[in-house]
């Protein structure tokens, strides 16, 4: 199996306000609304994590879903992300400035809707 | 040979609108009177001004205002180019240049385009808002062309006073009160008019509220979320520069806003009982 790996696209801004995670595409300035699922992809990014393992980890547990339904529609979900400039995807894992956990302008809980 | 060379006269003017003073210069009596006229109630001192352009008048033989705007930055230095003006600004020297023909709308677009970059390095910003003080404080009506900005004005109440009918001036308060919530944003009169054809007064208050404005059938107040309000707020945002830092710097200030501010859609008939609501 491939492995893919995402990072937080360093160009993209974000912001968690009241219970919405926002972001802004550094790719064309467009806003999107994150809703729960893309919210925790977004926040576990790091580059470094693989994706299966974040959707193991932290989604299948959350919402009870099936683990390779929720792989595939997380993979879906990253590459649409990443289409937007909001997300970097590659099946190696990725070196950039953004390897931090994205809480510094976080407030819990996650996004509602997108 | 002091006969072959005649003095230059330097004339001047400081332009003071949200506080920033920024001070003109230019050779030609007519146009400085030109700019006395059309900035009424927002000319200050020259000291202290942190800007200053010096005006080249030339006679165009053919000039298109609706030519595309350009704002771009290279080596710390702001080119904004139109069909009718074409200026630049560096903000390390504090100096910049305009040249365009004897008419007051070009320079109004410069210092509307150079308030938006210096406001965007410090949280603020202009937005397509009718603002108005009632009782010590400032409220904003936000909305595209069309949405009601003047008709607001135009029905405020004697005891509100206007500060734009159109382009409201936005600053992160700077007083020691700034940890009081929903007190750490100021309003500022404009100079910048809408269809009112009037001037705002030069005066400011700390932002009470936004009120994103739609017209209906009757007069409501509804809560938005978060990120319409985030949303709403940044498509009135005026913001010309062509820059990746700035777009994102604009994001978080509106963020910052509206985590900081009541942000409200208005819902209203056109009619002055709507002001019963405000204030």
């Amino acid at each position: 199996m491939t492995r893919l790996y995402v990072a937080r696209n360093t160009r993209a801004a974000a912001r968690k306000l009241d219970r919405e995670m926002m972001i802004m595409s550094g790719k064309d300035s467009t806003l999107f609304t994150l809703n729960k699922t893309a919210t925790i992809i977004w926040q576990a990014a790091d580059g470094a994590t693989p994706l299966d393992e974040i959707v193991e980890r932290q989604i299948c547990p959350k919402f009870e879903v099936e683990p390779a339904a929720a792989l595939q529609d997380a993979e879906t979900l990253a590459r649409e992300l990443a289409a937007h400039g909001i997300l970097d995807v590659s099946e190696n894992p990725i070196i950039s400035a953004n390897s931090q956990p994205a809480t510094s302008q976080a407030n819990p809980p996650a996004g509602e809707s997108r | 040979m002091p006969g072959l060379i005649s003095p230059v006269d330097c004339l001047h003017l400081t332009i003071e609108i949200g506080g920033i003073p920024i001070r003109v210069n230019t050779t030609d009596a007519d146009f400085l009177g030109m700019l006395q006229n059309r900035y009424a109630g927002f000319v200050g001192s020259s000291e202290g001004a942190t800007i200053e352009f010096d005006v080249d008048l030339f006679t165009p033989s053919f000039v298109d205002p609706d030519t595309d705007l350009r704002v771009t930055q290279r080596a710390g230095k702001w080119a904004l180019e139109r069909g009718d003006f074409r200026a630049e600004w560096e903000p390390a020297r504090r100096t910049g240049t305009i040249r365009q023909s004897a008419n007051p709308y070009s320079i109004d677009a410069v210092l509307r385009i150079v308030h938006t970059l210096v406001l965007a390095q410090e949280g603020g910003f202009l937005l397509h808002a009718a603002s108005a003080i009632r009782n010590g404080k400032a409220f904003l009506f936000a909305g595209v062309s069309g949405a009601g900005k003047t008709t607001i004005s135009r029905l405020a109440p004697s005891d509100a006073t206007l500060l734009t009918d159109e382009i409201s001036y936005v600053r992160r308060d700077v007083r020691k009160d700034v940890g009081k919530q929903n007190h750490s944003y100021v309003a500022y009169g404009t100079p910048f008019t809408g269809e009112l054809a009037k001037l705002g007064e030069n005066v400011s208050a700390p932002i009470s509220a936004l009120y994103l404005l739609a017209q209906g059938p009757e007069n409501r107040i509804d809560p938005v979320t978060p990120g319409q309000a985030v949303r709403e707020l940044l498509a009135n945002v005026l913001f010309f520069a062509e820059d990746q830092e700035l777009v994102q710097r604009a994001f978080h200030a509106a963020c910052e806003f509206v985590s900081r501010v009541p942000v409200s859609r208005l819902t209203f008939v056109p009619d002055a009982r709507v002001w019963e609501m405000i204030g």
